[in-house]
């Protein structure tokens, strides 16, 4: 179990505040190139909680078309690891407290190096990690110690058919928070399940006093279904909807501003 | 018939799927528990007597199996060798993937699955898998990169005759790879009533040693019959083609722990190795991770996955499977690659000479005899995987070059 007080970006900005966390994906280097810091910047002024940057893969397994496709836009664009860690060099000094979460695939990050990567990612403030396709196992066999060198925070997530052991299990590996997957389905994929599944799923968790907080993602898109998700855990996750309000933004940064104002407001 | 045995190899997966340094179950969480299920349960079902009783039957009377082992004497003499064919073209639906698809829809149905997803490279293990669904009245989606359905329309066609749904993948390069995230992302969207027949030794464990394992009746039924066609179990050598590696793992399986025979697993080198249209992925391939598994890949210095290229749409896929990846690393066996032309010239040999039409895949395993170094008193068998009549299209697109071979 790792100690309850270790101090990061992520428990300091849940300690701060519980209710109504938004927390914002968008895949780095899209719709441009060198638009992932303006968004950054743009995205913390308009009042997100916490920023997820996707790093775009070829494969993205459990992404829908909309994550796919800026994926695609991004590796055309010239984004890799190597370009995004120089554009993230400097965000400490223009966005010094919202949490940063770096969320991709495992290929990608093995070929840079795990430690590579660790090392990278600390020295530019960047708070957290998450990585849908490295198995608990292997995070615990093969890449804590190196999370935990450079004081990344993992984040795991949690689906509906999740054993209550395992969830336990994750709870205790992380000073982040828990990443609800809202039910079956891909990034972007809207609630297709029974009325009051979704919502005994959300309690059942909730009802388990977890350490860490609860953030809830996958098909929420607006303010309703954000305030409806706030309403089960400490906020919610947007990506597809927003990677969709960029698509054809003449503007991103403004648009970004006025995507994270309709949620909030 | 004997029985599908699970002896413990030296090459057998761990406990928690590795091969060596490859394998493992690289998964999103929303598979899980999917995986998990499947883990913990499919030894015991696979050694079930009923659950084999079961199998066995639809593999006799089904299937048509034991597959015969042809010795092939115009071909052993052109190439001064004995060569025997271990006949999986004449299985029902034309090629090794309906033994796999037997076991997985049986065990589908143990776990009390009620629909079938699949993906499909060349429409093979699609066909192999709407005939099961069929067969045992289950509902089926079978994902084919849409630059497949167009070059393997009669296979659509079939599946579709089958009753299953093809659905025409258009993300990526429209091929192999594609079809297979797109059935992962049918498993993740349903993850509760879908069992997902892989038709490869790829992907997360336990589908690697399970498909083996499905398909090592092949290796099976290869030592009783040369023991009665030649006095001895085993040959001099055995020759797949590899695209993920089914038919080779099957073909391999009864002889990994036999250092006398020689294992040569054949690659399409499409247009050639270093052509950057080529899908040979034990010479251009560096560890990584795909579709759940650690194993050699075709990707560029960013870990991005690049896209495979073969005249055979089986063939094209980006991975090997892992216990490959490892029998290769290991030197256990032998990788050959065959490039696009070669594998034509093939089968026009093998028609004209023998009378039997192969798959454009299976080819570049016949191929592979001119490079082979077999003596006139060893013995060859080559796993002729599939029918060709399934590329018929192709073969007449290339009809001049193939007459001119022969």
């Amino acid at each position: 179990m790792l100690p309850q007080t270790m101090e990061n970006r992520i428990s300091r900005t849940f300690d701060r505040k519980q209710d109504r966390l938004l927390n914002i994906y968008f895949t780095a280097g899209y719709p441009k190139l060198h638009d992932t810091v303006p968004l950054l910047q743009a995205l913390t002024e308009a009042g997100a909680d916490l920023i997820e940057i996707g790093m775009p893969f070829s494969d993205p397994l459990a992404d829908g078309p909309v994550i796919q496709q800026s994926s695609s836009v991004a590796l055309a664009n010239g984004m890799n690891l190597y370009v995004l860690f120089e554009q993230l060099k400097e965000i400490r000094a223009t966005v010094p407290d919202t949490p940063v979460l770096l969320m991709g695939y495992l290929n990608p990050i093995m070929q840079f190096g795990m430690e590579n990567f660790c090392r990278e990612a600390a020295a530019a403030g960047v708070d957290g990690v998450i990585l849908p396709d490295l198995p608990l196992l292997e995070y615990e066999d093969e890449y804590q110690v190196i999370f935990e060198k450079y004081g990344l925070q993992p984040v795991f997530l949690i689906t509906p058919q999740t054993a209550p052991e395992r969830i336990r299990h994750m709870d205790t590996l992380t000073n982040a928070f828990l990443y609800l997957v809202s039910g079956p389905g891909t990034t972007g994929s809207a609630n297709t399940q029974a009325a009051g599944t979704q919502e005994a799923y959300f309690e059942r968790i909730a009802g388990m006093n977890l350490r860490n907080p609860r953030l809830i993602g996958f098909g929420i898109g607006d303010k309703a279904s954000f305030d409806h998700a706030s309403h089960y855990a400490n906020g919610a996750i947007i990506g597809s909807a927003f990677i969709r309000a960029l698509e054809d933004a003449p503007d991103a940064p403004a648009a970004a501003k006025q995507f994270v104002s309709s949620i909030l407001h | 018939m004997a029985t599908i045995s699970s002896t413990p190899s030296a090459y057998a997966p761990s406990a928690r799927g590795y091969y060596g340094e490859f394998g493992g179950a690289f998964i999103p969480e929303m598979l899980y528990p999917n995986v998990e299920e499947l883990r913990d349960q499919y030894i015991q079902i696979l050694a079930d007597p009923a659950f084999q009783a079961e199998q066995q039957a639809l593999l006799r009377d089904y299937v048509g199996r034991p597959t015969p082992l042809f010795e092939a004497k115009r071909l052993s003499a052109k190439y001064g060798t004995r060569i025997f064919l271990k006949r999986e073209d004449l299985c029902h639906t034309g090629a090794h993937k309906v033994n796999n698809t037997v076991g997985q829809i049986l065990l589908a149905r143990r776990l009390g699955k009620t629909r079938i997803i699949a993906e499909t490279g060349a429409g093979q293990h699609g066909v192999a898998t709407a005939t099961v669904c069929a067969l045992m009245g289950m509902e089926c989606i079978v994902y084919m990169g849409k630059t497949d359905t167009e070059r393997q329309r009669p296979n659509v066609e079939r599946m579709r005759l089958l009753g299953a749904k093809v659905v025409a993948v258009t993300s990526g390069s429209q091929t192999l790879k594609d079809a297979t995230n797109e059935a992962i992302r049918d498993w993740i969207s349903n993850p509760v009533d879908t069992h997902y027949i892989i038709g490869s030794v790829v992907g997360p464990h336990p589908y690697p040693d399970l498909v083996a394992r499905l398909q090592s009746i092949i290796s099976e039924e290869m030592r009783t019959q040369l023991q009665e066609k030649i006095g001895r179990e085993l040959p001099d050598y055995v020759v797949a083609c590899v695209g993920g590696g089914s038919n080779a793992a099957g073909a391999f399986y009864h002889f990994l722990d036999e250092p006398s025979v020689q294992l040569v697993a054949v690659e399409a080198a499409g247009k050639g190795i270093n052509s950057g249209h080529s899908a040979a992925t034990s010479v251009l391939g560096t560890p990584g991770v795909i579709h759940g598994s650690r194993t050699l890949l075709m990707q560029d210095e960013h870990g991005q996955i690049t896209e495979p290229y073969s005249l055979s749409a089986g063939l094209d896929y980006p991975g090997i499977g892992p216990l490959h990846a490892h029998l290769g690393s290991s030197g256990r066996a032998r990788f050959i690659s065959i490039e696009d032309e070669d594998a034509l010239r093939a089968v026009a040999e093998l028609s004209r000479l023998e009378g039997i039409i192969p798959a454009l895949e299976t080819a570049h395993a016949l191929a592979a005899l001119g490079q082979l170094g077999a003596g006139p008193e060893e013995v060859v068998v080559i796993n002729l995987s599939g029918r060709g009549d399934k590329d018929l299209d192709t073969y007449m697109k290339y009809a001049e070059a193939l007459n001119s071979y022969a």
